[in-house]
């Protein structure tokens, strides 16, 4: 009890009481519902009653079936196409508003490129579908100027469209780490690089863009991450061949009726997305600690 | 004389309305030890930056070897820096640090390696090559940046207040052996140091600067002993000023009328920057004697000691003269026998006509 007494005034008590709010609230909706979802992959269902007799068949299914190996594979295909052409997009961005915008205006410039996303994402998807579409902005004046003949077809309801899409919607959350670390690239290393002999380009590759490479790494990981489980856009600009394997966990819990193996492969998900991410933690890792 | 490694000349440095840099000439040997020396943001650095190519100049033409350095940029150069914060990448080795510049240059490898081990050698960091830069002290960090410029072997090479970051001893330490670096290799170098102490004990020529502009050019000694003003004299070292006014001149001698001091007759060399607009004299505290008992001096005043600063090898006195308010200072160095005065004591001051410079 003593103990106890002691334990309550501790600075380490004192701070457990200041976070348990939310920490109660991160408990009960993320740990919870993600324990009964690991639970539940480990169960069948027969129509409308659960058996909890513990199985690995589910995870079997979703290992070897082929095509839940397709949509995995297509998964991260188009996660990857999306983290690259985000980064690539970003990166020149955040460069530009880092290095040729004067530092009264960088507040503005970020600022003003996060403005679009205060726009709902639905809404967002729908104005591309509007852009891309058969008789959409691109093909209109396409075929208004008599570039092309024929609307183009391969910009909707298709992976390029879904890799158009969540590129633009995660924009921004790659500027801002790529921003945070060029801001932090001392200056004087450039001029020094510049004086030891190195033109523009040379010493934008030996010391700028290594220096940044942890906003590079961070950004990939917060654009890659989350797209590999998104659901609303190939839903509404994918077509049939953009669909991806949150699309399959959706059917499973809903359609046909087989929440288990909508679980298994969620959980599968979840282990590829964490692998990756530990592969670019640990790169992160080898960059902040520069040689050993 | 030969032909200079640097010329400046007619060299003006705007931002926006503000002048940094105004009519800047300045010429710099080749093989010299070239300090510019002055208060924080007298534009020293300015001047630093522009002739490594980092500030383009608003007017006015810099040379280097001969050859205009209008457009050229830094990396072009034959110039090298080490800054004032070393730079050192931070995401290369010591080894690889030293190499950058000699990779710019697309060297063969082995010669690149030949050329770094000699550069770590010379610099004393042997045993560091792979050494992470954050692991590396102060002083190392100043010896690879050193190294990194040296080991291109630059025609001129261009120092940052390179020992503003490092403590007391250590900086002397890096002061002795920049200077020992400097006459090994040869290479002209130009430091900028806001530390009078530094410049004088390194330099073998300085430039004092104000406000952007050369206030005097000259050797150490001539720097200290004959400063040209009032101004420079009181950068550089302790001095006392008595307000002057010049009576007469005949010949090359002064009539002059000093403060506490009276009526006295100065050879014209003593006004050290000209007779224009001389209205004070100056006289270093270490040129003053408080004298004891039976000693007697070329001239002497009576003063009364006002404070007392006793450091152990010297005694500083503040003294005030008659018909002067502010105290002035004299030094003594405590040799055997010498007693240390108290405040309040009554002390002759000696002193001689020809410590005395006559300034604007």
């Amino acid at each position: 009890m003593v103990g106890f007494q002691k334990w309550r005034r501790s600075e380490s008590a004192q701070g457990l009481f200041l976070i348990s709010p939310t920490l109660g609230f991160a408990l009960l909706l993320l740990a919870v519902p993600l324990i009964m979802v690991v639970a539940l992959s480990f169960w069948t269902q027969d129509y409308l009653t659960l058996d909890r007799t513990f199985t690995t068949a589910n995870y079997q299914t979703a290992w070897t079936e082929p095509m839940y190996q397709y949509l995995m594979a297509r998964s991260l295909k188009i996660s990857i196409f999306v983290t690259a052409v985000t980064v690539l997009v970003a990166y020149p961005v955040a460069y530009f508003i880092s290095f040729h915008v004067v530092p009264k205006r960088k507040a503005m410039w970020i600022f003003l490129i996060t403005i679009p996303f205060w726009t709902s994402y639905l809404m967002r998807i729908f104005l591309w579908k509007v852009i891309l579409g058969y008789n959409g902005v691109i093909n209109g004046t396409l075929t208004g100027f008599g570039i092309i003949d024929e609307p183009l077809s391969f910009i909707l309801y298709n992976q390029n469209a879904v890799v158009i899409t969540l590129a633009h919607a995660w924009i921004p959350f790659a500027i801002l780490p790529i921003f945070v670390a060029l801001e932090r690239v001392d200056r004087s290393l450039i001029e020094a690089a510049e004086d030891l002999g190195d033109s523009g380009i040379r010493r934008f590759f030996r010391v700028t863009l290594p220096l940044s490479m942890p906003g590079v790494i961070a950004a990939t990981i917060i654009v890659f991450i989350p797209t590999i489980g998104d659901y609303v856009t190939p839903r509404l600009v994918g077509g049939p061949n953009g669909l991806m394997i949150s699309n399959m966990i959706e059917l499973q819990f809903k359609k046909a009726n087989n929440a288990p193996l909508g679980a298994a492969l969620a959980i599968s998900a979840m282990g590829i997305v964490t692998f990756f991410a530990l592969v670019f933690l640990w790169m992160n890792r080898k960059y902040v600690r520069g040689p050993s | 004389m030969t032909q200079p490694i640097i010329r400046l000349s007619g060299l003006d440095k705007f931002y926006g309305e503000f002048q940094a840099l105004s009519q800047i000439d300045l010429d710099i040997q080749t093989g010299e030890f070239f300090s510019l020396l002055g208060p924080s943001g007298c534009g020293k650095t300015t001047l630093l930056r522009a002739i490594a190519g980092f500030e383009t100049l608003s007017s006015g033409s810099l040379h280097i070897d001969g050859v205009s350095m209008e457009g050229v940029p830094a990396n072009k150069r034959p110039t090298n820096m080490v800054f004032q914060s070393y730079a050192i990448f931070p995401h290369m080795s010591v080894a690889e640090n030293i190499a950058y510049g000699l990779k710019a240059r697309k060297l063969p490898k082995a010669e690149i390696k030949a050329s770094v081990a000699e550069a770590i050698n010379m610099v004393g960091l042997e045993g560091f090559d792979d050494r992470a830069s954050h692991a590396l002290s102060g002083g190392q960090r100043q010896r690879v940046a050193l190294a990194r410029a040296l080991v291109l072997k630059p025609r001129v090479l261009l120092l940052d207040e390179p020992l503003s970051a490092l403590d007391k001893k250590l900086r002397e330490q890096m002061q002795s052996e920049l200077r020992r670096l400097q006459r090994a290799v040869g290479i002209t170098f130009v430091l900028v140091t806001h530390d009078q102490e530094e410049a004088l004990t390194m330099s073998d020529r300085i430039a004092v600067m104000f406000d952007g502009k050369i206030e005097q050019v000259a050797s150490p000694q001539i720097l200290y002993g004959k400063p040209s003003t009032r101004k420079v004299a009181a950068f550089i070292g302790m001095m006392n000023f008595l307000d002057a006014k010049v009576l007469t001149t005949s010949g090359d001698n002064l009539e002059v009328e000093v403060q506490s001091l009276g009526k006295l007759t100065l050879p014209l060399e003593q006004a050290t920057g000209g007779l224009d607009g001389c209205n004070s004299v100056g006289v270093r505290p270490e040129m003053l004697t408080i004298l004891m008992g039976s000693q007697t001096s070329e001239r002497e005043i009576e003063a009364e000691v006002t404070e007392v600063y006793y450091y152990g090898d010297m005694t500083y006195y503040d003294v005030k003269l008659p018909a002067k308010e502010d105290p002035i200072t004299v030094t003594m160095r405590n040799t055997a026998g010498r007693e240390v005065l108290e405040v309040g004591a009554k002390a002759r001051v000696g002193w001689s006509t020809s410590s005395l410079l006559l300034l604007k």
